[in-house]
């Protein structure tokens, strides 16, 4: 087990390597540097562009080298923790992003329970009632979930909301508490605002794992062992949880991995539509203004949580699932 | 020998001459749900292929008096007895103060629903000039199914000609992965070795990024000047770089267990071409189950542009799809005092859900000597 954990890890580091460089090709891709939109601003406000302060800066963020250089320059940075300078907040990248990532893993990881909290036992519910009325209500709220991206449904909760009890749903904290210092009210605000987003962000990923147990859990009670257990006069509760239940939830520990980021990729729309202080929008700005540090910063953290996401579903699958551990050893 | 007895027999026979993809299309027929989404879709296609007949108005046609027109019903009654298909006419009131504007029906005022009646002139995928218009009033005046925006354009013939775009996208990017996806996957599963280890490695980085802030990124880096054209041809490809990848995996390990078949022996025994041999032997062996793939990848382009185009990444008007007509439903505000505005979002989800739906079904035909 030590041995196909250390693999895993080794594989880890040429993967964030390509990412890494992948994702600076992305941030270098639109023409023009930060410096040249800056310096279109300083005109367009018909402020004065003083050629030395220019040149100064360029040198520093070493724009006038080669790309190889800036990739080198921007990628040692990255690794000691020093994720260079935001142009257009005008402070380091790390003070920024944060606490920012902070809350979207928070949301992340709360919607992630209650999917599992929701989903597992309407599954359940599902297989075991096959063909009657809830079972074909939730499939058909099922289907709908899947098909209604988390932007939209985040929309019409922000119409809902706002048509009906007058407030807007947005945003994660009371105006009082949006740049107090952390203290206990401040939490409370919090979780008092954070089940919107979950609630959007958790309906794609529910309905996904319904279906998915349902169908597991449908082929385990086929099987020849639940005849017996039943035959044997198990109580039909029992017989369930001891057994089928446990391989249909099987899934879950190998879909974590591809969960967390889908939900931090979807989050990031979501985020935007109900403008909370996670990520997404930060993102988005700073794409849109070529705040190149900030923007692959970004880029290049949720890719690693990604990655970091895999690896943990793949290791727990490894432990779960003693044939994958020796398939792999084998090979 | 009675006929019931005939007739199962011919049936049965019917069964075991008929070849695989009239077996799928049986079973597929047996999946009802499958059957009607393809109904839905067929209707939806027909509609972006023909948007200029399909919208009562021009799509760009302004009328600063119809801002923020709500919806009207075309009523089959009038005072409670049966009449030919008709819609209120309507007067506005505007409040002085917020200059919100409220429409209320006048109901002496009966404005005749005509078919195929002569309206904004347009030309038929830009070449035809016609003024037919599938539904629509009387000259001089407007029918708006689904409301009209701030300046006064008709929603439901810019959702219906959003369509084509949002339609096609999907469908352009989805050929665009097939593509890459064949290829490379082909190559992947066919030689094996070291390219295999490669290509697959690259493959799950690909899948490792996150797709959503990678998308920001790439569209991002479209610079504002370029032609609309150009934009929607990058966003396809965008959506299939990240596309082919799935396509890529069924390709490969479909090749992986058939290449070793006799009759792909029996073929490169026979001299004929690598490329040939993929083509024409192994590929048709798994078509059914690329279908599938690539019908169930296909929402997912379609939910991507409408994002983007919805955080103005994308395309930008004055350029219609259902991502830019969304734009409008952004402000909270405008969507309470207007929640028509949010009509494109019912189109999305329905399309959406039709293909799901269909995936389903097809998947089920995928394989018709199961059971």
């Amino acid at each position: 087990m030590l041995a196909y954990i250390f693999r895993r890890i080794l594989i880890m580091i040429p993967t964030l390597f390509v990412i890494s460089i992948i994702t600076f090709i992305v941030i270098q891709l639109p023409p023009g540097d930060y410096l040249t939109t800056y310096i279109a601003n300083l005109q367009m406000t018909g402020e004065v562009t003083d050629e030395a302060v220019i040149e100064s800066l360029r040198a520093r963020y070493g724009l006038d080298k080669p790309l190889p250089v800036q990739y080198w320059k921007w990628i040692s940075g990255v690794v000691q923790g020093d994720f260079g300078q935001s142009f257009s907040y005008n402070k380091p990248v790390k003070e920024l992003i944060w606490e920012r990532l902070g809350l979207t893993m928070t949301i992340s990881l709360i919607t992630m329970l209650c999917t599992w909290i929701i989903a597992i036992p309407i599954g359940i519910y599902s297989a075991t009632h096959q063909y009657k009325f809830f079972d074909y209500l939730f499939t058909f709220l099922g289907f709908i979930g899947m098909s209604a991206p988390g932007f939209m449904l985040a929309l019409v909760m922000l119409y809902i909301s706002y048509s009906v009890f007058g407030t807007s749903v947005g945003g994660l904290f009371s105006d009082a508490f949006i740049d107090a210092p952390w203290t206990w009210a401040k939490v409370v605000d919090l979780l008092r605002h954070i089940w919107v987003p979950v609630a959007v962000l958790a309906v794609g990923g529910t309905a996904g794992l319904i279906r998915e147990v349902r169908a597991n859990l449908l082929d385990q009670l086929e099987m020849p062992y639940v005849i017996t257990a039943r035959a044997k006069g198990l109580s039909e509760w029992r017989l369930l949880i001891k057994y089928p239940v446990r391989i249909a939830v099987n899934p879950i520990v190998s879909t974590i991995g591809w969960m967390l980021p889908g939900l931090l990729s979807g989050s990031v729309i979501v985020d935007i539509v109900l403008s909370l202080p996670t990520s997404g929008p930060l993102l988005l700005n700073a794409l849109q203004d070529q705040d190149m540090y900030l923007a692959g910063s970004f880029v290049m953290l949720l890719s690693t949580l990604t990655v970091i996401g895999t690896l943990l579903s793949d290791l727990l699958l490894a432990w779960v699932d003693p044939r994958i551990r020796f398939e792999r050893q084998a090979s | 020998m009675n006929d019931a007895l005939m007739k199962r027999k011919t049936s049965e026979e019917r069964k075991y001459l008929a070849g695989q993809w009239r077996l799928m299309w049986w079973k597929f027929l047996d999946h009802r749900l499958a059957v009607a989404a393809m109904c839905v879709l067929f209707f939806m296609y027909l509609m972006a292929v023909f948007c200029e007949i399909a919208a009562p108005n021009g799509p760009n046609v302004r009328s600063a008096e119809n801002s923020f027109q709500p919806p009207e019903r075309i009523r089959v009654f009038h005072e409670g007895r049966p009449h030919r298909p008709f819609v209120y006419g309507r007067t506005v009131h505007i409040n002085p103060e917020t200059l919100v504007r409220t429409y209320t029906d006048d109901t002496t005022r009966l404005l005749p629903v005509r078919f195929w009646v002569k309206g904004d002139p347009y030309r038929l995928w830009g070449m035809i000039p016609m003024q037919r218009h599938i539904i629509g009033l009387d000259s001089g005046d407007r029918l708006y199914l689904m409301g009209a925006d701030r300046l006064g354009r008709d929603l439901f013939s810019r959702i219906a000609y959003g369509s084509r775009i949002s339609l096609s996208l999907g469908l352009v990017g989805v050929f665009l992965s097939l593509v890459l996806g064949i290829i490379i996957g082909g190559i992947s599963g066919y030689y094996g070795g070291v390219m295999d280890i490669l290509i697959q490695r690259f493959i799950e980085i690909l899948r490792s990024f996150p797709t959503i802030p990678l998308w920001l990124a790439l569209s991002a880096a479209m610079p504002a000047q370029w032609s609309q054209v150009r934009v929607y041809f990058c966003m396809t490809i965008i959506l299939a770089l990240i596309g082919w990848t799935g396509v890529a995996r069924v390709v490969r390990g479909k090749i992986l267990s058939l290449r070793e078949e006799d009759y792909a022996v029996a073929a490169k025994v026979a001299g004929v071409r690598e490329f040939t041999i993929i083509l024409k032997h192994l590929i048709p062996g798994f078509a059914s189950h690329l279908i599938v793939t690539v019908t169930l990848a296909i929402p997912g382009m379609i939910l991507a542009e409408t994002s983007l185009s919805f955080l103005r990444l994308g395309l930008r008007p004055p350029t219609i799809s259902w991502g830019v007509l969304l734009q409008d439903a952004q402000n909270v505000r405008a969507l309470s005092l207007y929640p028509w505005l949010m009509w494109p979002v019912a189109f999305v989800i329905v399309t959406v859900l039709m293909f799901n739906f269909l995936g389903d079904g097809l998947r089920d035909a995928a394989d018709p000597y199961s059971h």
